[in-house]
């Protein structure tokens, strides 16, 4: 542990630690462009340079280990006047366009500027120009702008595992590119332009949309898919314009899928707000009111039985809990949360988690993954375990098709009986299983959805007894979900009841008459046309699947617009704030549950969000600890059966468009052609330059 | 110089010939297993001296070769001047133009190809058989000016000097390298001017008479050593 002095502090670290992390422990603040906490060290765009004693130049304090005895100044003249060369140098080519640039009031470069930089220029040169590249649909370029930290390169070969990304050139005709100029191929490509320094590259959607200090900030949590990344919702006036990650480390680090980041503007498009009735087939507007009598009028008389409830992908919990309660009132066993059928195991909470928890990735020492894609499915998650992959001694094997997971892996197969021999020990990754200290196993939902699902989380279950995954201090049975509310749905309860029937039960019983009233919570994966003649209730915020289908339709409100709670696939329970108001007459989904269980005059308990989450703690004790993990108890869960050796069909073919939201969005319509459909319509002619235009 | 990237046309494929494949595969085995990668640079010189210039589709088949991503291998193309990234003639004719070079005269080089060739810096004749390109500072200051084609370098050259050398290639001779005007190596032009007296020889010295001197002392000393005390 050397002791070095900074500033005049004396401070104590441990080895290896540079003089730019020793300086953040004692919280000296050191500018720096290229270092970046999560990539590694490049050291070269010099700002961080400082006085060390006895050394005859200023040294890169990003890239210099501490040693025993040093004496730092990070505010000596020597310092500053190093900064202020460097500064000089690098404002040379910089393009003075602030006042167009989108990283105005949120630039390195301009703040670092006030700080280091010189009154005036002295360079009277030409400054180079630069063609812009192209990146894809979300990533803009000003290349002009490019100071060269290479931190984009980094984090698209380290993080992101696409090594597309590099600087071709050298000396002042370095430019950053991509190869051949394709679009970045990766679903965390939205993350460069949060990692970009300066205006280089910045958000093409919302490109000149707002200036940062104009925008509200709220957070929230993303719901596209399960890993509950944190993230801040940037709103001016009635819309969200931008979607950036939070710092959590136990989830998302600082990262955010593009998904996440970009399908906002399916916000803006196919919204329901305001009720709708179907009349004379047709579907017309309706005031609530309307809306509340057409569907009492349906409903009201019909036995519990002949009543079933699904709750989709992005749901609340609060508002699953006040329909839960609504149907419970009804007396109506029949309601899933499940609407791609995944046989899950609610009564134990083990069974659906992913219990090794995300930052348990990097503890593990195996994986075996069995009919996921995490690349598509969580793409934040897929980052961690190639974090893990690249410190090396992680063996990964993989059952299912093999796809790129920008990591290597051993196929084991395709077939999911390859399971099967797993957990009998017949097959030869179970010694080596085995053998690891904290071995993992990831189970896709692909496997879980198969008619025989239910045998292969049993054969699950048994690799995790055999295999020695379950031990003191570790779980490595992992469930992995592609829908934000899949586990806050079972943790809520919001699963067939006594005698109740699952989503596919329901839609067979619907299709022969057995069930004659359905409602839909935001419910659009389902095959709606096995609904039959049942009278279908749509609560949501888009006119998608479920709405066509609907015979009255109740506008809700997305999530962004809503107080809610998400769990994510590990069982961190979170919660999101508001930031907008919903459009039109749609409202906050669980006062709609709540003002349509007043007309049938079964009023639900709550008034207001206290209450529900109140009542939520109360039905489930886990809601009261909002952003922890508690671990789940292992028993025996699974139905052991015949598992067949055909292939995964995997939820997840398209990663641009899984939801309402998303398949409304322009920009993930324009990520679908470029990546899914293979017709990119960029063409490279006449590329231009950020100075002109 | 302009930014570097590969030629607009470019051939369907690329493939090592036998000959080529073999020195790539001596080149490979000199680095240890996982570290292939450090033979980017000699592959990228084998598949020059094969195709003339550094294909697109001879980055993709190296990078496959070595395991390493295409936009690695890119960027080393792209990062040293010696790589064509786009085709050159059958006699690549690389001018300097450094500073030592232009102030002996490099100008004139150029002149000579205008005239001999026809063409321009960074221009190819018609027929395919020359083309003129430039050289950062080829080190071989001391005989500027110099020009490189393929592996060989001509130095001293004039207006002149570069014409015969030109016509010399033209009429497909391969010239004696070095320098033009017969100077031995970087010898001084014409006659030597400073140490120009026959140089001493050292004294000569008798080793053998110096080596018995030396046993003889060896073995007095040590029977002094051995003689008892009086």
């Amino acid at each position: 542990m050397p002791k070095l002095t900074i500033d005049g502090i004396a401070v104590e670290v441990p080895a290896n630690t540079t003089i730019l992390q020793a300086a953040e422990m004692v919280g000296v603040e050191i500018p720096r462009f290229c270092y970046h906490d999560r990539l590694s060290i490049a050291g070269n765009c010099r700002m961080c340079l400082v006085d060390v004693e006895k050394s005859p130049k200023p040294v890169a304090s990003c890239a210099m280990p501490v040693g025993e005895g040093m004496v730092v100044h990070t505010k000596s003249d020597r310092a500053n006047k190093a900064r202020g060369g460097v500064m000089e140098f690098l404002l040379i080519n910089h393009p003075l366009d602030c006042p167009i640039c989108d990283q105005g009031g949120e630039c390195d470069l301009q703040d670092q500027a006030m700080a280091y930089g010189f009154d005036r220029g002295r360079f009277h040169e030409n400054k180079r120009a630069v063609k812009d590249k192209y990146m894809g649909p979300v990533v803009e370029t000003v290349m002009t702008r490019c100071i060269h930290c290479t931190r984009c390169v980094r984090f698209a070969t380290e993080v992101a595992g696409v090594p597309q990304l590099g600087a071709t050139g050298r000396g002042e005709d370095m430019e950053i590119t991509t190869y051949l100029e394709g679009a970045l191929s990766s679903e965390l490509s939205g993350n460069v332009v949060d990692l970009c320094p300066v205006g280089a590259l910045t958000s093409k959607p919302y490109a000149f949309n707002a200036r940062p200090w104009e925008l509200r900030k709220t957070e929230s949590i993303d719901v596209m898919d399960a890993v509950g990344t944190n993230i801040r919702l940037d709103a001016r006036g009635r819309q969200v314009l931008r979607v950036l990650p939070r710092i959590n480390e136990d989830v998302n680090e600082e990262w955010l899928a593009d998904k996440g980041r970009h399908a906002i503007d399916g916000l803006r498009a196919q919204r329901l707000d305001q009720p709708y009735v179907r009349k004379n087939g047709k579907l017309e507007p309706a005031t609530w009111d309307e809306a509340f009598a057409a569907i009492v009028g349906r409903v009201k008389g019909l036995s519990g039985g002949k009543i079933a409830a699904i709750a989709g992908d992005t749901a609340d919990a609060e508002s699953m809990l006040a329909l839960k309660d609504l149907m419970s009132a009804f007396g109506s066993p029949n309601l899933d949360c499940r609407q791609d059928g995944a046989a899950l195991d609610p009564a134990v909470r083990a069974s659906y988690l992913f219990n090794s928890t995300i930052a348990g990735i990097e503890q593990a020492d195996a994986l075996l993954i069995v009919g996921a894609d995490p690349r598509k499915e969580a793409p934040v998650l897929n980052a961690r375990i190639r974090k893990r992959f690249l410190r090396g001694g992680f063996p990964i094997c993989v059952v299912g098709a093999a796809t790129d997971l920008t990591y290597k892996y051993d196929h084991l197969g395709t077939g999911a009986d390859v399971l099967a021999k797993i957990a009998d020990g017949s097959h030869a990754v179970a010694a080596a299983l085995k053998n690891a200290k904290k071995p993992m196993l990831i189970l896709g939902m692909a496997a879980l959805t198969r008619a025989d699902g239910a045998a292969i989380l049993a054969a699950a279950k048994a690799v995790a007894d055999n295999c020695g995954l379950v031990k003191d201090g570790w779980n490595g049975f992992n469930v992995l979900h592609t829908a934000a509310a899949r586990v806050g749905g079972l943790d809520v309860g919001f699963v067939p009841g006594a005698g109740g029937k699952d989503t596919r039960g329901i839609l067979e019983a619907a299709g022969k008459g057995e069930i004659e009233a359905v409602y839909l919570l935001g419910a659009d994966e389902i095959d709606t046309a096995k609904l039959g003649k049942a009278f279908v209730i749509y609560q949501g915020h888009h006119g998608d699947r479920g709405a066509h289908r609907a015979d009255v339709i109740l506008p809700g409100a997305a999530y962004t617009e809503k107080d809610g709670t998400y769990v994510n696939t590990e069982g961190r329970v979170q919660r999101a704030l508001r930031a907008v108001f919903a459009p039109g007459d749609a409202r906050e989904d669980w006062t709609i549950i709540r003002a349509l269980s007043e007309k049938f005059g079964k009023t639900l308990p709550y008034d207001n969000l206290a209450q529900v989450r109140a009542r939520l703690a109360f039905v489930n004790p886990l809601f009261a600890a909002a952003g922890k993990i508690k671990a789940a108890e292992w028993q025996a869960f699974g139905a052991s059966g015949a598992i067949a050796a055909t292939g995964f069909d995997y939820p997840v073919k398209n990663y641009y468009m899984t939801d309402p939201i998303s398949r409304a969005s322009r920009t993930m319509a324009q990520c679908t052609e470029e990546f899914v459909s293979g017709g990119s319509k960029h063409k490279p002619s006449d590329p231009k330059t950020g100075t002109h235009g | 110089m302009s930014s570097r990237a590969l030629a607009k046309d470019q051939p369907a494929s690329f493939a090592f010939n036998a000959e080529m494949m073999a020195q790539a595969k001596r080149i490979i085995a000199k680095y240890p297993a996982g570290r292939q990668a450090s033979a980017v640079i000699p592959l990228l010189d084998l598949a020059q001296r094969q195709e003339g210039w550094v294909t697109r589709p001879a980055v993709e088949e190296i990078a496959k070769i070595l395991d390493m991503a295409p936009m690695r291998v890119l960027e080393v193309a792209t990062f040293y001047t010696m790589f064509n990234l786009a085709p050159v003639g059958k006699t690549h004719v690389q001018i300097c133009t450094s500073v030592s070079c232009w102030l002996r005269g490099s100008n004139d080089v150029i002149r000579a190809c205008k005239e001999k060739l026809g063409i321009g810096m960074g221009q190819a004749t018609p027929d395919g058989l020359f083309s003129v390109g430039e050289l950062e500072c080829a080190g071989a200051c001391v005989n500027a000016p110099v020009v490189q084609v393929g592996d060989d370098y001509y130095e001293d050259l004039d207006l002149a000097g570069a014409g015969k050398l030109l016509d010399a290639l033209k009429r497909g001779e391969k010239p004696a390298v070095g320098s033009v005007t017969g100077r031995d190596g970087s010898a001084p032009a014409g006659a030597p001017i400073t140490l120009t007296e026959k140089p001493v020889p050292p004294p000569k010295q008798d080793f053998a008479a110096a080596k018995v001197a030396f046993e003889k002392a060896k073995a007095d000393a040590a029977a002094k050593a051995a003689a008892p005390k009086a």
